[in-house]
């Protein structure tokens, strides 16, 4: 944590610069500061358009006549319909706003409950090893190599047969993300544990007589999640092509339930054949748009805890302190779109970091 | 569980994780060891979509539920074998699976290996497309990248690679048929080729179902290239909103791997003998950093798959992805359960055989 150029002991820097996004904010140089503040930037206008969405939409996301009458299905973009309207008679530009709510929604719920799932299951896993372990790793390997879109589509006609309302719609479409990642925080929490485990303060509490569960949750858990954030960051970015995914072959939320840019997509296939182009590009826009600020920020934070990766300049600094936090040698993306494969591969192939996501 | 073993994190759940021997253990013992894990994994996302589905009900009830009588319904189901006890019928489904029999779908009556077989092909000549594509797009690019680094040009093409990454291949299908088959006109909308192609390669003696293939033969046969350029034209937006989802993933892969390789010493040693910047990035530095690339495209398998379920969707392009949705629309749980289980049998053989070619190619890859 401190410097390692001079030997005067360093102030220890105020809480705000201690916190996770703002400390590599401060420790970013250039370039990478830059794509870590755009990174920010669009993700920060995401949060709060999905929050002032009510606020925001001019209309409805189900609203299909106002005092004037009826929409009118694919109008042009015009003064009252900035952009346009669907082939339902839907506001486009109400649907863009209002499906900010629903993807912030579903990122919530799913990264969450995969995050619950993935963190028990990897400290129990990495903790007492044995053949539990190995069934639960090679359970994980299989469910990671599968293409997750298929998956989630197979767990949303389990859960909700394929269509809903609003919270069964949601829900589902969590859930069916869930269990695509609880497989990467499973990885990451057992790789960590294991190493943990050998650790002499881990010994320390075992002879003290501490109880599995104590130091499994105090010892071990506490030291095991700082990587968490990253994968967070990574898999809010998958959450959202798999819903937009899931939505576009037809597991969407229905339309009256909540707005759903892939289910706005997938509506708007037909219109793209006779030149309609507002009802597909605005959605569309929307999720590459936040994917690529949320990507953005993971990229960033995950390049700047690498030192091979962190800007040349400032190499030395702070390194001691972010040297061990790369989740993801050699990148996110190479690694994968919520691959995370590269941590427990290190062993095969030393310095690359380069599985990726099925 | 008191004596704590220090293991590292090695990649365990490949059973070879206690490294009894010395990296190197002999090719064999690990061919070996790699072939028996393709069984696991088939048996357990078998498994696993079988228990899923049956959660739902029974496949005749969810197929045909609102259009049969309710007597109709049970002797349907009886005739089907769907009142047995679930294990019995699970065991049976395994060995059915095990001997390539993947059922009947209710919706068409057809053995669900057949229809594999049939949309199969196209899937698979799409997916070829696609990875052709992200090589073509990927691979320079990251090298380009990596001889720029930290300059603009870098920054754009990793700006460039994340948004490969954040656009959803429906989003850039879309894009692409409207700006070039809709505004310019020069390329066809959907579907794998014109109707009349398609009878043109029927009248082959033995059409493959693979359209290049078959349209070259009716060049050859007929001297007719008018059917290989259609089935041309129409692969290239397919594959190009496929292809450039993984060329993504393979321009950020070459580029910290050519990154990599810059910094050691055989590369140092060429730049103190005068060998040109280029040239260290084109020719020392890059071979070495295609190695992991193979490695990924294992991985990359299961994403083209995915990818091409929405890709096929967007083009309707008549592969497995697009009777996939079909089938679900449909409520044939049959047809979902085997073509699920068919990709997962495609995706653990085809990672098993990329880790024999990396295996081969590079010696430290062994367990």
């Amino acid at each position: 944590m401190t410097s390692t150029s001079d030997l005067t002991v360093p102030r220890k820097p105020g809480l705000f610069s201690r916190l996770p996004v703002i400390h590599q904010l401060r420790q970013s140089v250039g370039l990478q500061r830059g794509m870590l503040v755009a990174g920010l930037v669009i993700t920060g206008v995401f949060i709060l358009t999905a929050i002032f969405a009510p606020l925001l939409a001019p209309y409805g996301f189900s609203q299909l006549r106002d005092e004037s009458g009826r929409f009118g299905s694919q109008q042009p973009p015009s003064g009252e319909h900035l952009f346009g309207t669907t082939v339902g008679g839907y506001d486009v530009l109400s649907r863009v706003l209002w499906g900010a709510q629903t993807a912030i929604f579903v990122i919530v719920v799913a990264v969450v409950l995969s995050i619950f799932a993935g963190v028990v299951l990897g400290l129990v896993s990495g903790y007492f090893g044995g053949w539990l372990d190995r069934v639960l790793v090679v359970v994980s390997d299989a469910v990671y190599a599968f293409p997750s879109l298929l998956l989630a589509i197979v767990m949303s006609i389990v859960i909700s047969g394929g269509r809903s309302d609003l919270i069964g719609g949601v829900l589902a479409a969590a859930i069916s993300i869930t269990v695509v990642f609880i497989p990467q925080y499973f990885r990451v929490i057992r790789a960590e544990t294991v190493r943990i485990k050998a650790e002499a303060y881990v010994e320390s509490a075992r002879v003290l007589g501490a109880s599995n569960s104590r130091i499994m949750f105090r010892h071990v858990l506490r030291n095991a999640t700082r990587t968490l954030p990253l994968i967070f960051t990574l898999n809010a970015s998958e959450a959202i092509l798999t819903l937009a995914g899931l939505g576009f072959v037809g597991f969407g939320i229905e339309p009256t339930a909540a707005a759903e840019w892939g289910y706005d997509l997938n509506k708007a296939l037909s219109d793209v054949t006779s030149g309609i182009w507002w009802t597909s590009l605005f959605p569309g826009l929307a999720i590459v748009l936040v994917v690529l600020g949320i990507t953005l920020v993971g990229e960033s934070l995950n390049d700047l805890a690498d030192p091979r990766l962190r800007g040349r300049r400032r190499v030395a600094q702070a390194s001691g302190l972010v040297a061990e936090t790369s989740v993801v040698p050699g990148g996110t993306l190479v690694a994968g779109p919520g691959g995370l494969d590269g941590l427990e591969s290190n062993a095969t192939h030393p310095d690359t970091g380069l599985e990726t996501r099925p | 569980m008191t004596t704590v073993a220090t293991t590292p994190a090695v990649p365990a759940g490949r059973p070879a994780g206690r490294k009894s021997k010395p990296a190197g253990g002999g090719i064999g013992r690990y061919l070996l060891i790699r072939f028996l894990l393709i069984f696991p994994t088939i048996f357990i996302l078998v498994s696993m979509v079988f228990w899923l589905m049956r959660a739902t009900g029974d496949p005749i009830t969810a197929a045909l539920g609102g259009r049969l009588g309710p007597e109709q319904l049970a002797e349907r189901i009886h005739a089907a074998g769907y009142d047995r006890p679930i294990l019995v019928q699970y065991v049976e489904y395994l060995g059915q699976i095990f001997t390539g029999n993947f059922g009947t779908t209710i919706s068409t009556n057809r053995p669900v290996s057949e229809v594999l077989l049939a949309y199969g092909v196209a899937t698979a000549e799409l997916a070829f497309y696609g990875l052709l594509v992200a090589f073509i797009v990927g691979i320079p690019l990251g090298m380009v990248a990596a001889y720029f680094r930290d300059k603009g040009q870098d920054a754009l093409l990793r700006v460039f690679a994340i948004l490969c990454y954040a656009t959803p291949v429906f989003f850039s299908g879309l894009l692409f048929k409207l700006v070039f088959a809709v505004w310019l006109n020069v390329l066809p909308v959907a579907g794998r080729a014109t109707t009349g192609s398609e009878l043109e390669m029927q009248l082959l003696t033995n059409p493959t179902g693979l359209y290049t293939i078959d349209a070259i033969q009716v060049a050859f046969q007929a001297g007719n290239t008018d059917v290989l350029i259609d089935v041309l034209q129409h692969a290239v937006l397919p594959s190009l909103a496929l292809g450039l989802l993984t060329a993504g993933v393979f321009l950020r892969l070459v580029r910290t791997n050519v990154i990599g390789t810059l910094g050691t010493d055989y590369v140092d040693a060429a730049r103190s003998r005068g060998v040109s910047e280029f040239r260290l990035v084109s020719k020392h530095a890059y071979r070495p950093a295609l190695i992991p690339i193979i490695t990924v495209i294992g991985l990359q398998i299961a994403l083209l798959l995915g990818g091409a379920v929405l890709t096929e969707t967007t083009f309707e392009w008549k592969g497995l992805g697009f009777v996939l949705i079909e089938f679900i629309k449909a409520r044939d749980y049959v047809a979902v359960q085997g073509i699920v289980a068919l990709l997962a049998v495609i995706v653990a053989l085809s990672n098993f055989i990329v880790d024999i070619i990396a295996a081969i190619i590079d010696p430290r890859v062994r367990y």
